[in-house]
């Protein structure tokens, strides 16, 4: 039972967010920059590569790679309003990004319109095509994996010291001689990139793709996520993308107030729990852990919210 | 081209601009919160009206039991939330004010409330005069907005000009730590910060819902995102700012359409000139650093 069509769709859809939710805390965990718009990362994604299918005959092994460059191109030229604009003007900044792309995607001929784009094809490797079933499945999580892989590795390198940098102090950053822009724009450009894989994988499950799929409330869910689960660790936009896209298919009461939730989500953690159930300092978390930090020298912990 | 009943199209239009965004401007100059949730307030507003209007048949009464609701609304909002985060980091505030928006609009969409119907608002110009010259023509349902758009806006600056009260509030907009150091009390300056702004968008709601003679559970998405661009482009925080923004965004809108048609829809228009807006004066048109 737990291998049949609808444990496996809601299985690669989860892995999806997952990756979603993992690229924009990138750039909002990382980074500080809150962004509203990255539904339309995973739009550029999936149209892109649903273009090269489509219009240009590209197999999948093309199109997943061409979106990501795609999308990660498109994310640091987008990213570039972050460079003058901050805080809730960059959010406003965002939102409207989302809007403009939903509406090229709606009113340009070539996008196809509201009718979206249909029948891309399954990828197929060595003659078998596989769409539904396990190798998808696989193929999704690896994708993930991946994207989880890439942020631990970022939070390692001197890239990830500066988006930290940037997120605590811009000014202080700037003055110890972080290029702010350079940092900003990388993180739009790594976090649009692996959002951008996420829509071709997406684009490639179900076959099509729509305008409406990528609006402003799907960036609203993506941000959620990160944020409930906890806003700038591993472990949060994984749990939290779990959480959020599994329970409404277990509740049918989740699944009618899908928003409701969400939104009631957002306000109780601000109000109660700003760093997310899993986030560092949080209740949840401070509470697994205390058996491993016993003994250990308490060591000052730098706020997770700009 | 008519300019004078485009113009005087464009002017109705700002009036509702004014209204929705007057609101928003406020909370920001006060508690620099970029308040989302103010469209949901826009909308309970036109649904309170509706329900009043078509019990008693009353447009006045039902205008007035509206701006009453979203205002004591937009004050528990206040309380229940912002309240607790003024200290906290500004993200922790814009983060709550965006669930709020995102629950308030799926719960009003629900069957209970509003239901995702469009419900008619026949109230047809309470009774206003038509206006016509051989200029322009304005319909009684215009002259209304005008009118109370006018009185109410008129209301708002005398109350914050001429009242203690109002001047604690532009205290608090100057420096809200320094105007309570000086012995204002913040609590009852926001509370009535977050009332007159809620009221506004209430009346904003119902006034559009007259208009359009529709309310419905996502009326407001639109008009708020609409009155973001006008508080930016006015310069956050100021009510001046925004009725020239609200005239200068309406009568581009008008004369856009009417001379230009369009390629892209008008929101996505707006949009790109927001961002391209923020990118070469990120505070605003008429905003300071």
């Amino acid at each position: 039972m737990f291998l049949s069509g609808y444990f496996i769709s809601i299985a690669v859809f989860v892995g999806i967010w997952v990756t979603l939710a993992l690229s924009l805390n990138i750039l909002t965990g990382y980074a500080g920059q809150v962004s509203l718009g990255h539904a339309a990362f995973f739009g550029i994604g999936a149209y892109a590569s649903a273009i090269l299918a489509v219009r240009y005959g590209m197999p999948f092994w093309v199109d997943f790679p061409g979106a990501v460059l795609i999308t990660g191109l498109v994310g640091t030229v987008l990213g570039l309003p972050s460079l003058r604009v901050r805080h809730d003007f960059l959010v406003l900044a965002t939102i409207g990004i989302n809007f403009v792309v939903v509406a090229i995607f709606k009113y340009v001929n070539f996008f196809g319109g509201a009718m979206g784009l249909v029948n891309i094809p399954a990828p197929s490797l060595f003659g078998a095509t596989f769409r539904g079933g396990l190798p998808y499945l696989a193929m999704v999580w690896v994708y993930a994996a991946f994207t989880l892989l890439t942020s631990w590795y970022l939070s390692k390198t001197w890239a990830g010291l500066a988006f930290n940098a940037i997120r605590i102090d811009e000014e202080a950053a700037e003055s110890v001689g972080i290029s702010v822009p350079r940092f900003k724009i990388y993180a739009f450009g790594i976090s649009a990139a692996l959002a951008g894989g996420a829509g071709s994988l997406y684009g490639h499950f179900i076959g099509s793709v729509f305008p409406d799929t990528f609006v402003f409330v799907e960036s609203i869910g993506i941000l959620s996520m990160v944020i409930f689960g906890g806003v700038g660790t591993l472990r949060g936009p994984v749990i939290g993308a779990a959480i959020l896209r599994v329970a409404p298919e277990m509740l049918r009461f989740v699944q009618d107030y899908r928003f409701t939730i969400y939104g009631a989500l957002l306000v109780l953690m601000m109000l109660f729990q700003p760093m997310g159930i899993l986030g560092n300092g949080s209740w949840l978390w401070e509470t697994l852990t205390r058996r491993f930090r016993r003994g250990k020298l308490a060591v000052g912990r730098e706020e997770a919210l700009p | 081209m008519p300019v004078l009943q485009n113009l005087s199209n464009a002017v109705v239009l700002a009036s509702t601009y004014v209204l929705m965004a007057a609101g928003l401007t406020m909370v920001y100059g006060v508690l620099k919160v970029l308040h989302i949730a103010h469209a949901a307030v826009y909308t309970v507003g036109a649904f309170t009206g509706l329900l009043v209007f078509s019990w008693l048949g009353n447009f006045w009464l039902a205008l007035a039991v509206a701006v009453l609701v979203s205002g004591v609304v937009g004050v528990l909002i206040y309380r229940a939330t912002y309240f607790y985060m003024l200290d906290a980091p500004r993200t922790v505030p814009l983060i709550a004010s965006i669930g709020l928006f995102v629950m308030l609009t799926d719960l009003l969409q629900k069957g209970f409330l509003m239901g995702p119907y469009q419900m008619a608002f026949p109230a047809d110009g309470a009774g206003m005069p038509r206006i016509e010259t051989g200029l322009f023509a304005l319909t009684p349902t215009q002259v209304l907005i005008v009118v109370v758009t006018g009185a109410l806006m008129a209301g708002v600056y005398v109350l914050l000009t001429r009242t203690r009260i109002g001047l604690g509030w532009q205290a608090a907009a100057m420096d809200r730590e320094m105007a309570g150091a000086v012995g204002i009390n913040l609590n009852r300056v926001v509370a009535l910060n977050f009332f007159l702004g809620s009221a506004l968008a209430g009346a904003a709601g119902v006034l559009v819902g007259v208009y359009n003679n529709s309310v419905f559970a996502t009326m407001g998405d639109l008009p708020s995102y609409k009155a973001f661009i006008i508080i930016v482009l006015g310069g956050m925080g100021s009510l001046p700012g925004v009725i020239v923004a609200s005239l200068l965004l309406a009568i581009i809108e008008n004369f856009l359409v009417a001379s230009v048609g369009y390629v892209l829809p008008r929101d996505a228009i707006a949009f790109l000139v927001l961002i391209f807006m923020l990118m070469f004066r990120p505070h605003g048109l008429l905003g300071q650093e």
